[in-house]
This record gives C-alpha cells, structure tokens and sequence, in this order.
C-alpha cells in the first residue's frame, strides 16, 4: 500500500482552496521534492500531507516551529516528549536527561557549543539547523521539511540535507532551491497557478525545465 | 475613498460633541470657597512630608504590600488555572461578570461574610483579579505560535505538550503581565483603606480629613517609593519568601462563619418580598419582580444617568490630557533630559489611584462632579500619555523632517516647528494607537466612575454604598449586578469599535 496517497483533493480555505484536483501518490522509500513559485501552495500541500502521517514523520515548518525561550538542548529533546512521561519531562527541564545523546546530534550541525543557548539568542542559520536536529532526534522513518535548509550557505546545505536523507527512508521536502532538488531527490512535484504541473522523476528533468517553472 | 482617519475622526468629534452637551446638564460647580489657599497648604504637606506623624506608617506599608502581594499570587494561582478552561462559555461569562465588579464592591460584600479581616481584603483582589488574569492569560496562549505542537507526536500528554511548547512560549509575556497588575494590586490595596482596612489608604484619609498634609506628603511618597521600586526588590528567586513573610505578616483571619456566609447568600441578598413570603409560589415570585421593578424604577436610575454621565465626561478629559500631556515625555519635542522629567511626571499621574485624586479634587472643590472627573482624568490621561509617549519615542520621521541633527539639541524639534510636527508627523501616526488605549480604558472607566460613588458622588456606587448602610443587601445585590452589566456593555460596545474603526494599540 502507498504511504500517502491524494485523489483530486482541494487543498487550503474550504470556500478559496489554494490547490484544485490534487491527485498523487507516495510510495515509502521515495524522495520527493516540491518546487514551484512562491504562493503556489507548496506548503499547503505539505501540510496536509503531514497531517495524514503525523505520527510517522518528522516535521522541519518554514518558519522553524521553535521555542525561543527554551535552550537548543530542550528544543530538540522536545521531539521525543512521548517516550517519556510527564514527570521525566518536566524534571528534564531542570536537570537535563539526554545530554550526550542530543549533543552528538547537535556536534553534527556545528552547535555543540550552544547546547545551553536559548535558540532565541542564535542567528537565523543555527535556528533552522536546530529545527532540523529535533526532526532527527526524532527519529521517523519520513522527514517532512518546508524549505529546511533555505538559511544555510550552499555547502552546509547540501551536507546536511544528504545526512537527512541518509537518515530518513522517505523524503518529502518543498524546496526553492533548483540545484538542490535535482541533486538530492529522486522525484520533483511541481506546482504552479493552483495545480500540479508536472511529477516527474528527476533523471527525466534537467536545470532548465526547472527554471521554466518560475517564468511567468 | 474615505481615509481611515476620517471615520476616527468623525468618531473623535461625536464624543466631544456629547461630552460638550453633557457638561451643560452636569452639575460641576466648585463649593468650597476659597480653593487656592488649601491647595498651597496641600502644597507644602507634599514637600515638607513628615515620616513621624504616624507611628503606624510602616505597619501600613507592610499590611498593604502584603494584602497586594497575596492577592496577586492567588490571583494568577486561579487565574492560570481559569484561562486554561477559557473556552467554554461559563467560565467566559462568570470571569466576564466577577471583573466588571470592583474590587472595593466586592470588599464591601466580603465585609459582611468576614468583617474586617484581612481575608476580606484578600478575597477583594483575588477573585476580580483572577478573572481578569484568566482573561489576558488565555489570549496570550491563543496568540502563541502554534507550530512547535506540531512538530511533537500527538501521543504525548497534554501536559508535557503544554509546558515545552505552549508555556516555555509565553513565560516571560505571562511574567510580565503579571507584573504590571502586580503594580495595580498595590493601588487597590491601598484604596481598600477606604472602606477601613488599615492599608496606606486609610491613614491617607485620616490625615487627610483631619488636615495633616505633612503626614499626607509622607504616606504618599512612601507609596511612590513602594511603586517605583517594585523592579529592585520584586525578584523572581525571592518571591516564594516574600509570599511566605505576607502571609505570616497578616494578622489572623478570625473565625470564619459558615453561618454567617449562609446567611447572606441564602437568604440576605434576595429581594424581602421573597424572604418574607411563607412558601415560594407564584405571588411570591410576582412581588419579588414587581420589587425588582420598583428599584429599577427609583433612585437608581439617576444612578445610572450620573454614572453614564460622569464616564463619558472623564472619557474625553482623559483623551484630552493624554493628546497634550504625552508630548511632554517625547525626546522629539523637549529633548532628552526634558523626556525624562516627563516619564516621572506622568508616572507620578498614573501611579495616584484616582480614589485618592478624588479625595483630594473634593477636599479642594466640594461635592460635584467635577472632582471625580478630575480625578479619572488626570489618572488615566497620564497612563495613557505614558504609553503614547513610548510609541512616539520609536516613531522613525521623514529624513527630511524639521529636526536638529547635530549639536546639543541633536534630536529636538527647530524653533516653531512643534506644532506643525505635533499635528502633521506624530498625531497622525500614533492616532489610531490613542483611539485603542482610550477605548480599552473606557470599561475601566466606567467601573472607577461606580466606585467613586463611595466618596459621596451620586454615581451607582454612591446608591451601593447607602443600602450596605441600611443593611439592605438585597437592594445592594441587586445595583452591583446592574453596574456589573453596565460594565459589560461598554466594553462590548468598546470591543465593536475598536473592529470597526480596526484601531490596535500597536504601530501599524
């Protein structure tokens, strides 16, 4: 059975939907990107898609869906608030439980030092990197991510967005970012002017296509 | 198109044009016959305070701060534990209608169920504050982002979900709220005085009553003190000691009466015809309406008059003075050194509870409305003039604006350009933020208008007072729930402006 499948769905506003006729399906093991011009729907789609695989994925929002007054120790810890109960988590808070296993995931995206730090206190790069640790702390079989590595320069992002691949067996990522989809994914979804335009496997699609896309 | 300015401002002209008509019919005469020299013997108590007039200046600093500070804990303690539950429409409408009851009414109440205790003090600021709490406390969670609950697996509890990603969000808005109506807290316990708790207030009226303005000039600098302070010895770590030492600090409760407490709410509070009827059939339910009709009908409908009266005339007084005080803290017009004599000046306005501006606007004018009207104004003109003043502070101006860009008055408005940057730069900016203070103040001013019937103005209040007297708590009852609803209304009414004229306290 497909792990999410959509048949001519309206997605958005029930009276303005901001996505007409949605048909698609996604296999378990697929990496997936979504492109296509600001406004198109990308998030929406994305949205709707978690939220029939909720418990199977790990999520990265745009806008990083962190706690700024929390240390990066607590905003990623927070990933795994159900393996625990309500005692541990709140003791948690006071004196840390799973220090060394979250700060192997925090050496990894180069913020080893800031474990202690409110995330409110780091730049917008840290932030977006310690959005994308708690999604592999949480340790999912799909990563689910809204343009998450779109603060990074292109090394970093392409590091880290080969390491969320190696983890994750599924991959569903909107994504602006032409060269990244092409090279990381191994299908692209496009959307444009309210609909799908094309999904295709990447190896049948090339640079130019892409740009094609984000022509008026 | 009609500019958004233009219906504010049609609004703005039909408030004045009101308040202008009813200025012919209110009574604001001044009484007293020579007004000036006791305003200079008030003058020089306020600057010649003598700390040793009252050997119990201290024993009322403490009782005072510790009746607010314990008032405010348990306010938060059940006002968290309300917002929590916020959306279902009885805790709304209970919240809704405890905190359009003053405290000083709901004083009056505890005072027959526990006399003068300090639990009646307590349970005069907990429970409207709780509401009130409740209220704020659940908009902040409202407005907080939602996004980190997604993120986390919907199989774990609530109660973990609720404090990472809900409660670690809005701590320090909750914080700083609390805060602020800690401040408020203060005010009222010291107006408690009024009603004979030992709090500031009481000995502010003693000394106030008796003429000893050198010992006036001491209790209310220590207030200001007490105010000003709050941010040097108000420590989170500290606080649990600070609740304990309050609690030990207040003497002791006395013996509560369940008795008593049944008494009042069983059967005091319900019109006589009731009480006195041998069975509860339909006669009896037709005399307790026809009773209900008959106090609707009486006294207090010139109640109702004067109160809608007095607010709507001290509404557009305090808008006035907010429009020309707030100019007074805005580094803009008088400079750095001028802005911070200002801030003190208005902090000093909105710091005097309007119970002890009245006080002394009627020592100083006689018996009118004028003192109250004073009194409202000036309070929360200065309060609003103060957040008017922040607003302007941040304003960034047109490069090309008429402003001194180097040298000593770098900043400060040339030489007979105030005006035109008053009315053509600033006003225009920060209007629509004036408009959302002022209405939001207007239930607030309401409910102060009430109270100030306790000092012998003929408002709702006044009529309250005078049945608690005659010991006709029925009658009572039944006047605080009418102030209650008359509060509601105007902040419905508030509520539906501020949407239509879409006004926010913030920036655009």
């Amino acid at each position: 059975m497909a792990l999410l499948e959509l048949s001519d769905a309206a997605l958005g506003y029930e009276n303005s939907p901001v996505l007409n006729n949605v048909s698609l399906t996604i296999e378990a093991g697929e990496k997936v990107a979504l492109i296509g011009p600001s406004g198109a729907g990308k998030s929406t789609l994305l949205n709707r898609l978690h939220s029939l695989i909720r418990e199977q994925a790990a999520l990265c929002p745009q806008s990083h869906g962190l706690v700024g007054p929390l240390s990066l120790y607590n905003n990623i810890y927070m990933a795994r608030l159900e393996q625990f109960n309500t005692f541990s988590n709140i003791w948690n808070l006071i004196k840390p439980q799973r220090w060394d296993e979250i700060a192997a995931i925090a050496s990894k995206l180069g913020l080893r030092d800031k474990m202690k730090i409110s995330v409110d206190k780091l730049s917008g790069g840290q932030r977006q990197r310690v959005a994308i640790g708690r999604a592999l702390y949480r340790n999912k079989p799909v990563f689910m991510g809204d343009e998450p590595v779109s603060s990074l320069d292109p090394l970093q992002a392409k590091q880290l967005l080969s390491h969320i691949s190696d983890s994750h067996h599924t991959l569903i990522v909107a994504i602006h970012d032409r060269h990244l989809a092409l090279n990381c994914f191994d299908r692209i979804i496009a959307l444009k002017g309210g609909k799908i335009e094309f999904d295709k496997p990447t190896s049948q699609l090339d640079i130019i296509a892409l740009n094609a896309l984000y022509q008026p | 198109m009609q500019s958004s300015g233009y219906a504010q401002g049609k609004l703005s002209f039909t408030f004045v044009l009101i308040a202008l008509l009813l200025v012919l019919t209110a009574d604001l005469e001044v009484s007293t016959l020579d007004p000036w020299s006791e305003m200079g013997r008030m003058a020089t108590g306020l600057i010649t305070p003598d700390f040793f007039a009252t050997e119990y200046l201290f024993e009322a600093l403490f009782f005072t701060l510790s009746i607010a500070l314990l008032g405010i804990s348990f306010g938060a303690f059940f006002g968290f534990f309300l917002a929590l539950v916020f959306n279902y429409l009885l805790v709304r409408i209970v919240c809704a209608f405890f905190r359009s009851i003053h405290e000083l009414f709901w004083a009056l109440i505890f005072l027959q169920l526990f006399g003068l205790t300090p639990l009646t003090a307590l349970c005069a600021i907990s429970i409207p504050y709780a509401c009130t709490l409740a209220k704020v406390y659940a908009e902040i969670f409202e407005q907080a982002d939602n996004t980190p609950a997604l993120t986390v697996s919907r199989k774990a509890d609530v109660l973990s979900v609720f404090i990472y990603t809900k409660l670690a969000l809005v701590k320090d808005q909750l914080i700083s709220y609390t805060r602020y109506r800690f401040e408020c807290a203060l005010r009222s316990s010291t107006i408690l005085g009024f009603i004979g708790m030992p709090t500031l207030g009481f000995h502010l009226e003693s000394a106030f009553s008796q003429g000893n303005y050198s010992e006036v000039g001491a209790l209310l600098l220590s207030f200001y003190l007490l105010i000003t302070s709050i941010n040097l010895w108000l420590k989170a770590k500290l606080l649990p000691v600070y609740i304990v030492a309050a609690w030990f600090y207040l003497p002791e409760f006395g013996n509560v009466s369940w008795e008593n407490f049944a008494r009042f709410f069983g059967s005091d509070i319900w019109p006589s015809p009731l009480r006195r009827a041998t069975e509860f059939d339909l006669q009896a339910i037709s005399e307790a309406i026809h009773w209900y009709w008959s106090l609707l009908t009486g006294e207090i409908v010139e109640g109702v008059v004067n109160t809608l009266v007095l607010t709507q005339l001290a509404l557009v007084t305090t808008g006035g003075i907010a429009l020309v005080a707030f100019p007074l803290a805005v580094r803009l017009f008088v400079g750095f050194s001028g802005r911070l004599a200002g801030q003190g000046v208005l902090v000093v306005l909105r710091s005097t509870p309007e119970m002890i501006l009245a006080f002394i606007f009627l020592l100083l004018l006689g018996p009118s409305m004028l003192p109250a009207v004073l009194a409202l104004a000036i309070h929360n003109g200065g309060l609003i003039a103060f957040l008017l003043a922040e607003l302007a502070n941040n304003l960034t101006l047109r490069v090309d604006a008429p402003i001194q860009r180097h040298g000593f008055y770098k900043g400060k408005v040339f030489n007979g350009q105030a005006v035109s940057l008053y009315l053509y730069e600033v006003l225009p900016r920060i209007y629509s933020s004036f408009l959302a203070f002022l209405f939001y103040r207007w239930e607030v001013i309401m409910r102060e208008t009430a109270i100030l019937g306790i000092l012998g103005v003929t408002t709702l209040g006044f009529y309250i007072d005078s049945a608690f007297e005659d010991m006709r708590y029925d009658r009572a009852m039944f006047y605080i729930v009418i102030t209650a609803l008359l509060c509601i209304g105007v902040d419905l009414m508030s509520r539906f402006l501020r949407k239509k004229l879409n006004v926010k306290p913030s920036l655009g």
